[in-house]
């Protein structure tokens, strides 16, 4: 692994790390597993993409994003919760239809932000290489995300996601709604994947259909990374964490591309295979540790 | 004084020679494992090798994921080789992205290929001046040749289906493309869609009684799952036409044109090009020199349809 390729992993770990963060909510705090984000990570680089292209401030692209987002949730947690149709199937309909989505708001299934303004700009005006502006920029989404996130449990309402995810029936015996708690919930979350999506997509230069693929696996990788290797006691800790757990998983994606033995070179498509098999080393590490300490 | 020349003109000699021998490092940012992305490698490292020009690759595979495509092209930046080669679209931009954030001392020329539209991408501003770092070879489909030969093969043409994946960039421009041809030329585009391989087979489907013929451009989705459209068009005896000839062997009645190993040919001398000192942005983005015929005269029998004389006559394969 270069120099350069560790600082572009710490920078993809982080910008995906804000999607991780809303992968954990829903699926740990609310133990709604969510494939949703498949199609709301898009969403959002489909929206930011569109509107900075119409020469909107790519700021103000986020928050468009953001709302998008909540609204893609909002639809699977109704289809859940109002018509009692089961939680994976929900978020997959909702999934498969922002494809279709995606692609008329992009009016086609990329949109190119090459040369364009993004938020980027703001922070390399400042004269810092582009190369640390990333990590710095998406660095400081994510502290904001994970900061508001542990703030927003700690209030009342939070109090009820959290319990809505533990405990459904005392809640509800407290008089609280679970339907109007899980819509928020998994709006929410799916709103900070969306605001992932727009940076990826700030970042990478285009926004494409098909840049959705593969979120949910990535998002519960990184979400399992860290709860294994950094643990999961408190809720500030836990959200810590899955960040952490996803600059893991693309460190681990970032060593197996540059992976050699010597002279030995592993095939171009044996990457996922790699990848695979540091996640796995990563995890049992921790297990083993243990296991020596207790000896 | 003769042989301190002669001295002199041994080691310009060597030094020029030393130049050219000089080992090159290309760094390969292939967006998925893909029949003919694989051709284009291919034919780019063979262009090289035929001129002796010794290469060392990283060749790196994103498999299909626009995420890892972004760390692929970061990790390349830190190879320092001498060239970029991008495969695809999406890998294109992201290495675009990666080689315009880097720092001046790390940024390389980028080669693209397999690209239909480098404007619509972003990757360039003008087709003839790209200007910066960029170039490379375009797959943009000689589209009405392809019309005209499909209508040789099926002179009262009214109806065509056209199967692709709306999620692909470069399927979207040829759809547009082959839909204004089809208003000049007199027949009706009848569109089916598939979004993945597994949804391939029943998008064929649906076009069945509804046209005279498909057409299967140059879409990665459709192109992996040929086989399935293939079957479709021999219970149906109904004559399936690619864009790109590859697809003529695996069952196709015929295509025009696109081999991406040739395609990845022009690209490597683009490379050479570059390595000799030209610079990226003074050469202008190339398109597919060559065009070549193939027709299948087993599967146009199978599907119903007798290739016309003139056709197998300038046909540079007939499969049997």
């Amino acid at each position: 692994m270069t120099y350069y390729a560790a600082l572009g992993a710490i920078e993809q770990g982080l910008v995906y790390g804000i999607m991780v963060v809303g992968v954990y909510l829903t699926f740990r705090i609310l133990d709604f597993p969510d494939l949703t984000v498949d199609g709301s990570l898009p969403l959002g680089a489909a929206i930011s993409a569109v509107a900075i292209s119409h020469g909107m401030n790519p700021y103000l692209s986020l928050l468009l994003a953001l709302a998008g987002g909540f609204l893609a949730g909002a639809v699977t947690a109704i289809l859940n919760t109002k018509f009692n149709i089961l939680h994976l199937l929900a978020s997959i309909l909702t999934m498969i239809a922002l494809y279709s989505i995606n692609i008329r708001i992009m009016s086609g299934p990329n949109v190119a932000l090459l040369n364009a303004t993004t938020v980027f700009d703001s922070v390399t005006g400042l004269g810092i290489p582009a190369q640390y502006a990333g990590i710095l920029i998406f660095g400081l989404f994510s502290v904001v995300v994970v900061v508001l996130i542990v703030w927003f449990l700690s209030t009342e309402l939070g109090q009820a996601v959290l319990a809505t995810g533990d405990n459904p029936q005392m809640i509800t015996s407290l008089g609280v709604n679970t339907h109007t708690i899980i819509i928020l919930g998994v709006g929410i979350s799916n709103a900070l994947v969306a605001l992932s999506g727009a940076l990826v997509a700030q970042n990478q230069g285009a926004a494409d259909v098909g840049m959705g693929v593969g979120t949910i696996v990535a998002g519960l990788a990184s979400v399992i990374i860290g709860e294994t290797v950094f643990g999961c006691r408190t809720i500030g800790r836990a959200f810590t964490s899955a960040l952490l757990g996803s600059v893991l998983y693309r460190l681990a994606i970032a060593l197996a591309l540059g992976m050699r033995f010597g002279s030995f070179q592993f095939n171009p498509s044996d990457l996922n295979l790699i990848t695979a098999v540091l996640v796995v080393c990563a995890l049992i590490t921790p297990n083993i540790k243990k296991r020596f300490l207790r000896r | 004084m003769k042989k301190i020349l002669l001295a002199v003109l041994g080691m310009v000699a060597m030094v020029a020679q030393g130049a050219y021998a000089r080992t090159y490092t290309v760094s390969v940012n292939q967006f998925v494992e893909h029949p003919a992305l694989d051709a284009v490698l291919r034919g780019f490292q063979d262009y090289l090798k035929d001129n002796k020009v010794d290469v060392k690759y990283n060749i790196h595979n994103a498999q299909a994921n626009m995420g890892t495509a972004t760390q692929i092209a970061q990790q390349m930046i830190g190879e320092k080789p001498d060239l970029f080669l991008a495969i695809a679209t999406p890998s294109s931009q992201a290495c675009a992205q990666a080689d315009n954030k880097a720092p001046k001392d790390l940024q390389r020329p980028l080669l693209f290929a397999a690209v239909t539209d480098p404007v619509a991408a972003g990757l360039v501003k003008d087709i003839n001046k790209p200007g910066g770092l960029i170039t490379g070879v375009s797959d943009l489909l000689p589209l009405e040749k392809h019309m005209e030969m499909v209508r040789t093969f099926i002179p009262g043409l009214k109806k065509l289906g056209l199967l692709y994946n709306a999620g692909e960039a470069n399927s979207k421009s040829t759809v547009i493309r082959i839909q204004k041809l089809g208003k000049s030329m007199g027949f009706e585009v009848v569109e089916a869609t598939a979004s993945k391989t597994a949804d391939v087979y029943q998008a064929a489907k649906s076009l069945v009684g509804r046209v005279d013929a498909i057409f299967v451009p140059t879409d990665n989705t459709i192109v992996s799952a040929l086989e399935s459209v293939v079957k479709i068009g021999v219970q149906n005896k109904l004559p399936v036409f690619a864009a790109d000839v590859s697809s003529v062997k695996r069952g196709a009645v015929a295509a025009m044109g696109f081999d991406y190993y040739k395609h990845g040919y022009q690209t490597g001398a683009m490379a050479l090009k570059i390595f000799k000192g030209e610079k990226p942005g003074d050469m202008p983005v190339e398109f597919q020199k060559k065009l070549e015929l193939q027709i299948n005269a087993k599967y146009a029998k199978l599907m119903g349809i007798t290739p016309p004389a003139e056709l197998l006559k300038k046909a540079t394969k007939v499969y049997k």
